[in-house]
């Protein structure tokens, strides 16, 4: 689960990062007045899960409250890499002498929390990896002792030479491990970690991403789920337990497991279409997801043809049919759809959907080729 | 022969009274596999289905019938307990089927299960089949059919759909394992060759891999250095979009590394026989 740069903030805050203050605006009055109250100069960020703000115009100074205003109106209007800006984060403009960067990953290769850290911030860390690998340092944290105090110190030597600014760093990563560990994170990033004129070290932006499997036990995490920066096809299904993708193309694609739904775009892009989702119905054999499932492919007008592809083993395959049979009993279809089953209770399954009008195959490819031709409306 | 489990399997099933527990205890037993116990807290000294010991701890139900191997149906949020519970009791080879398990987790459980020297499969794993010996896990049996060819895979119907398609073909199975499709797994594809390596029935090999991260190029460069046998794979996710995770936690492009595209070419560099569709594994293990 992505959360916003504000909630983010909020929570290295708590956690003892100093960082300067900032509120939340959804509109430009509230931005003005949140500029007045700072006064001088502010920064205008709009919050939305997505990376690259800067380079989209989301992120702009503004010399007074007014400015601030325009500005703000100006990024509330946008929409960026797919997400609409519902808010803006107004923090007064810092005076930056030096721009690092700071970060911790659950890396899979050592299998454990990785800090990365580089003297070259304020970038895409991805492009100083790229370029300039020498000015990345990786440290592994055993989950055991945490990070400790000589490991962190290492670190913050790595990005200043001055004592009690490498002493400040330290202290700041120990904090946002600290953070990253209580939130159930899989991402934790501070970039850039800038040092002032004067000295001190602050962090001037902030990024969490959590791991969704952690939101049962951590309740105070989940309810930052922001589901207005979500595509609404999206959140509803997640609220039926299923787990779906928006796509560009007009084969929409219903599978059990997630390495077969793959397979199965894959597989449409092969014969020459294009999937119109990812959505996987999970393992058991629940009719209402099949319902769910329906009703939300349905309901996007780029679909053209639906294409059910169901291999049983957990999963049975007549509790499929009967889904399919109820769900478009309730609401029939407007577009074709081919169902493709095998495997538990094939024979109950196929003679369910027999008796109510459908066909259903038992090959894969035979089924994707058809649902191929009936989007792209060659067919015969 | 076959890798990791076969007839001399003694397992037990933590978890055996819960609903999916209970339901595939039932299957495995049924397909033959030597189920001698089951762990459930509270429920210690009653008897699954009349017939299979249930204990209160896994070191009890260790001490008490010899089980060599154990498979965890636990509800997420205590599975990671449940692997290092049987770890402690000296139980060499754990397969987790449970999905949903906090990464964080997975690296406390990774190191302590290590450090004892067990093998963690999974966790988000089908578990894993030798057709005709042993079965551990969710895999359907009546799929499978004994036979030289060995199959890793990260996912599980696909696994089907393959496993289901080469028994159609007459191309009989070893081994079925699947490692799972989290971010942090107790197994990697790498043990998985190793041991088809090393295990004298097994003639050929399919892998079959998706996108995020690089296990899978790791085990390409495997393949040619050390490999003799002939490796077949397919990659899952060649249309997924970066940054979204796609069903499995651990299918995730991030920003441009792991992407199919990338996996497969690093196949074709190290000699390993890439397949377009799912169904070309059948006649590229043929041509093999």
């Amino acid at each position: 689960m992505n959360i916003h740069e504000y909630q983010a903030k909020d929570i290295f805050r708590n956690a003892g990062i100093p960082i300067p203050a900032g509120d939340v605006a959804t509109t430009a009055a509230d931005a003005e007045a949140i500029a007045r109250k700072f006064g001088g100069t502010v920064v205008v960020k709009a919050q939305v899960h997505a990376g690259g703000r800067g380079k989209a115009g989301g992120v702009k100074l503004a010399k007074n409250p007014t400015e601030a205003r325009e500005i703000a109106e100006g990024i509330l209007e946008l929409t960026i890499k797919g997400f609409r800006v519902e808010k803006v984060l107004i923090t007064p403009a810092a005076d930056i002498a030096t721009e690092a960067y700071v970060g911790i990953i659950v890396d899979r290769a050592s299998k454990r929390a990785v800090f990365m850290v580089s003297p070259a911030g304020g970038i895409d860390i991805e492009e100083v990896a790229a370029a300039t690998p020498d000015k990345i340092m990786r440290l592994p944290v055993d989950p055991r002792y945490g990070l400790l105090s000589y490991k962190a110190m290492q670190m913050g030597f790595f990005l200043y030479p001055d004592l009690k600014q490498a002493r400040a760093a330290a202290k700041i990563m120990q904090q946002l491990y600290q953070a990253f560990i209580t939130s159930g994170a899989s991402l934790a990033e501070i970039n850039p970690l800038v040092t002032t004129p004067g000295g001190d070290v602050q962090a001037l932006d902030a990024k969490m991403v959590v791991d969704d499997n952690e939101l049962d036990r951590r309740p105070d995490v989940a309810a930052l789920r922001d589901e207005s920066s979500e595509a609404p096809s999206e959140v509803d299904a997640r609220n039926a337990n299923l787990t779906f993708i928006k796509l560009d193309g007009n084969v929409g694609c219903v599978v059990n497991g997630a390495g077969l739904a793959m397979a199965t775009m894959d597989l449409v892009k092969y014969y020459g279409g294009e999937p119109a989702n990812f959505l996987d119905i999970g393992g058991s054999s629940n009719p209402e997801k099949v319902v769910s499932a329906l009703r939300i492919i349905t309901s996007d007008p780029s679909v053209k043809a639906i294409l059910f592809n169901i291999f049983g083993g957990i999963t049975r395959t007549d509790d499929v049919a009967n889904g399919i049979v109820t769900a478009t009993r309730q609401n029939p279809l407007t577009v074709p759809i081919v169902i493709r089953l095998t495997g538990t209770n094939e024979e109950i399954a196929l003679k369910i959907l027999q008796e109510n009008g459908f066909s259903a195959m038992t090959d894969m490819d035979e089924a994707v080729k058809k649902a191929v031709a009936l989007a792209t409306g060659k067919a015969a | 022969m076959s890798i990791f489990i076969d007839n001399r399997t003694r397992l037990l099933v933590q978890g055996i009274t819960g609903r999916d527990g209970s339901f595939h205890a039932k299957q495995m037993i049924e397909y033959g596999t030597s189920v001698v116990g089951g762990v459930t807290p509270g429920k210690g000294g009653q008897k699954f289905e009349g017939a299979v010991p249930i204990f209160n701890t896994v070191s009890e139900a260790v001490a008490e019938t010899g089980a060599n191997a154990t498979v965890i149906y636990v509800p997420p949020m205590f599975a990671a307990d449940a692997m290092m519970e049987a770890a402690d009791a000296g139980i060499p080879f754990i397969v987790c089927i449970t999905e949903g398990v906090p990464v964080l987790d997975m690296t406390r459980v990774y190191s302590f299960v290590r450090d004892r020297g067990a093998r963690l499969l999974g966790p988000n794993c089908p578990g894993l089949i030798s057709p005709g010996k042993s079965k551990v896990g969710i895999i359907p049996g009546q799929i499978c059919t004994p036979g030289p060819i060995g199959l890793v895979s990260r996912s599980g119907t696909l696994t089907y759909e393959l496993v289901f398609q080469m028994t159609r073909a007459n191309m009989g199975q070893t081994t079925c394992v699947g490692i799972g499709g989290d971010p942090i797994n107790g197994t990697t594809f790498i043990d998985c060759l190793e041991a088809f390596e090393a295990d004298p029935d097994t003639k050929a090999v399919v892998m079959i891999g998706e996108i995020g991260g690089n296990d899978e190029q790791e085990a390409a460069r495997f393949v040619k250095e050390k490999m003799t046998k002939p490796v077949v794979g397919f990659i899952a996710g060649q249309t997924a979009p970066p940054g979204r995770r796609m069903g499995h936690a651990g299918a995730i492009i991030s920003g441009s590394a792991g992407t199919a595209a990338e996996k497969m070419q690093a196949f074709e560099e190290n000699g390993i026989a890439v397949a377009k569709r799912p169904i070309d594994v059948v006649q590229l293990l043929r041509q093999a």
